[in-house]
């Protein structure tokens, strides 16, 4: 519990996400703005599903500990589904600001596209998810204290920023795949996205368990990403001409010699 | 200096220093806050300063001449100015939430109030609390409108001279008094031993540059970065010196008072940002932050030698209006898209700081902190949307301050039981 525990935490759990945002977002205005919009969709969502799970708490019996155990459980579950809602009506959203827009400007290009749309409002739901999982915690990691003294587990810390990574760079992808999913009429996928989200939520159920949490989750993580890449336009061929600096396109953009 | 990407090729010495002003077309006006005097509890005077109103103008004439094509690039730039007030406003908050995390001085409870809120919280009983809080924030708003309306009334009637010297002096008590105070909390929280002579240096200089940055000319930055900081310590000020309830309270009461001001006819501010415009001058420049990157220097002589000027408008006129007006006035309109900054009160500023840093300072939960941030930034977003549709002087305060307000007292109620019981078992949603 000291500033090296805060400063590593943090960097482990936020790091991607900062580097994504500041080379891929922060110049351009439009979409900070999405993404800030996007982390308040997530937010909105969350304080629905907090208030249903509050409302059932206040209901409740309160000594009963299994019954709070099952209340938090179907909280965590409606949460989920609750924020792949509001995904689908941040897309929708989205799509009838993008036709307006296209409709008045009568231009051939909308200034931002919907691929690039998908990844900054998943990162905006990931960077708001991820904050209120883990600053808490941060902010206590600063202070004294001993990990575990009471027998829990000692890797609290730990486990904790690299599930918030993960969830972060989840919550892209699955943005991603769902807008892409969304714009192809492929239900299926956007149903494999909420089914992917519950069974990551469930998978920290056996927390502190964390081998058997953490494992499948990062593996989930991997295929999204995988699946993410080819269904935003990417390829073998493409990611070898990157790679090697043989893109021309990406050149051209960036005004660099090949 | 001017540190604005579009205008590097045109930049210049002269343009750099020139208050913009956009006389002829129709304003581009975000109006937030009414100008009101708040006295500085220490010294107990009765002058105070409230840094005003929002007087956004935007890109002025452009609106009109924009054409369908345009539409695109009006969005990318609506969408850089909104960007525009975005980082001012982040760093702000950033700077009163670092400060009340860290300082306990400004949440420590204290006896002493404001004499604006002389009703104490202390009472046992909840009925009598919100009686008294209801109370305060009705004196606190009264002692407001009746500021503003006074400065209005100056400003109709051309005492340029009184009107600058209370905003020198509200801003002298600001940039030396409340910042050696800061300092001085600094200090002891880090434990810090530093003599007097030092600090004297510290804060003279400090206050010196302050002072002629914010009422004189400096360079765009650092007058930008000198108002961000005055926010903040009034901010810090009103954290430390408002009851619990008044606050939310107040900041409620305001944001509606700041809807009707701008927005009725007969409204104060939207009295002052008419009369201002009519007369082509800025609105005073230490109640406004602008982000206004090339400035027009506006003022042809014609427009001039109609009026008959106090010593003070003409000086004014003088440091306004640089030679040669009528060729930089063509070359400026060519460009207007890439002029026009966005103009946001100095109270606003202040305001959504308070908020911020009150739910920074109740109870040690940051997702309260975050969830008030997102949504004052998403508040003003739609703020700059709508002044995007309407074109004219709007109030700033109220959505942001209704999301942050809401926001608040839902996450403060709702989310924060919800997330500790998560963070408990350490399940992830």
């Amino acid at each position: 519990m000291t500033a090296s525990v805060f400063f590593g935490c943090t960097f482990i759990a936020f790091g991607p996400a900062i580097a994504l945002f500041l080379f891929t977002i922060a110049r351009e205005p439009l979409r900070v703005i999405f993404l800030i919009a996007g982390a308040f969709f997530w937010l909105v969502s969350l304080l629905l599903s907090s208030l249903v799970w509050f409302i059932s708490v206040q209901i409740s019996n309160k000594d009963s500990a299994v019954q709070q155990k099952g209340l938090l459980i179907f909280g965590v579950v409606l949460s989920v589904l609750l924020q792949e809602t509001f995904r689908f009506a941040y897309y929708k959203l989205l799509k009838k600001a993008n036709e307006g827009l296209l409709t008045l400007s009568q231009e051939e290009t909308m200034p931002i596209s919907i691929r690039q749309l998908a990844y900054v409002s998943g990162l905006g739901f990931g960077f708001m998810s991820g904050a209120f999982s883990v600053v808490n915690i941060l902010a206590d990691s600063v202070g004294p204290g001993t990990v575990g003294i009471h027998g829990d587990s000692q890797h609290y810390f730990l486990s904790s920023a690299f599930m918030t990574m993960a969830i972060i760079l989840l919550h892209m992808f699955w943005g991603v795949v769902f807008f892409d999913a969304c714009e192809k009429q492929r239900w299926w996928a956007v149903a494999a996205v909420v089914v992917s989200h519950l069974i990551v939520s469930c998978l920290t159920f056996q927390n502190p368990e964390y081998v058997a949490s953490l494992v499948p989750t990062y593996i989930i993580l991997f295929l999204m990403g995988v699946w993410a890449f080819y269904s935003a336009g990417g390829s073998l061929r493409n990611l070898k001409l990157c790679l090697t600096c043989k893109d021309k396109d990406f050149l051209l953009a960036n005004h660099r010699p090949r | 200096m001017n540190a604005s990407d579009s205008d590097e090729d045109f930049y210049n010495e002269r343009t750099a220093l020139v208050p913009s002003e956009n006389p002829t077309v129709p304003s581009y006006n975000l109006d937030s806050d009414p100008p009101s005097d708040l006295p500085p509890r220490r010294v107990q005077q009765a002058v105070a300063r409230r840094a005003g109103p929002v007087a956004a103008d935007g890109g002025g004439s452009s609106d009109q001449e924009v054409e369908p094509d345009d539409e695109e690039l009006t969005l990318k730039y609506g969408a850089k100015h909104v960007i525009m007030l975005f980082v001012p406003v982040t760093l702000c908050m950033a700077v009163v939430v670092a400060t009340i995390k860290s300082v306990s001085f400004y949440t420590e409870k204290t006896d002493q109030q404001l004499i604006y809120t002389p009703f104490t919280e202390n009472t046992p009983s909840v009925g009598r609390r919100l009686l008294n809080s209801v109370l305060n924030t009705i004196i606190m708003i009264s002692v407001i409108v009746v500021m503003t309306i006074f400065l209005v009334i100056l400003y109709k009637y051309r005492c340029y001279k009184f009107i600058h010297g209370w905003l020198i002096l509200s801003s002298l008590m600001l940039l030396f008094w409340f910042s050696f105070m800061y300092l001085g909390e600094v200090f002891k929280t880090y434990n810090v031993a530093v003599d007097y002579p030092t600090v004297g240096v510290i804060i003279w200089n400090f206050g010196a540059v302050g002072m002629i940055c914010i009422h004189w000319k400096g360079p765009l930055q650092l007058q930008q970065a000198y108002l961000i900081l005055i926010s903040a310590l009034m901010a810090l000020v009103f954290i430390k010196y408002l009851p619990e309830w008044s606050a939310w309270v107040i900041l409620g009461a305001i944001s509606v008072y700041d809807l009707v001001a701008v927005l009725c006819p007969k409204g104060p501010l939207r009295m002052l940002v008419e009369t201002a415009q009519e007369r082509n001058e800025p609105i005073f420049p230490a109640l406004i932050y602008s982000s206004a990157m090339v400035w027009t220097v506006g003022m042809a002589s014609p427009t001039d030698a109609l009026r008959s000027e106090t010593d003070e408008a003409a000086e004014q006129r003088d440091r306004e209006v640089e030679p040669e007006s009528q060729p930089s006035r063509g070359f400026s309109e060519d460009d207007m898209d890439e002029d026009r900054g966005v103009k946001l009160g100095l109270g606003d500023f202040i305001f959504y700081s308070v908020l911020v840093g009150k739910a920074a300072a109740t109870g040690g939960d940051w997702n309260t902190t975050l969830a008030c941030f997102v949504a004052i930034l998403i508040g003003l977003c739609l703020t700059l949307l709508l002044l995007a549709i309407f074109k004219k002087a709007l109030p700033a305060l109220p959505i942001s301050i209704a999301f942050g307000l809401v926001f608040y007292f839902s996450t403060d109620f709702l989310v924060q039981p919800f997330m500790d019981n998560l963070a408990a078992h350490q399940y992830y949603i």
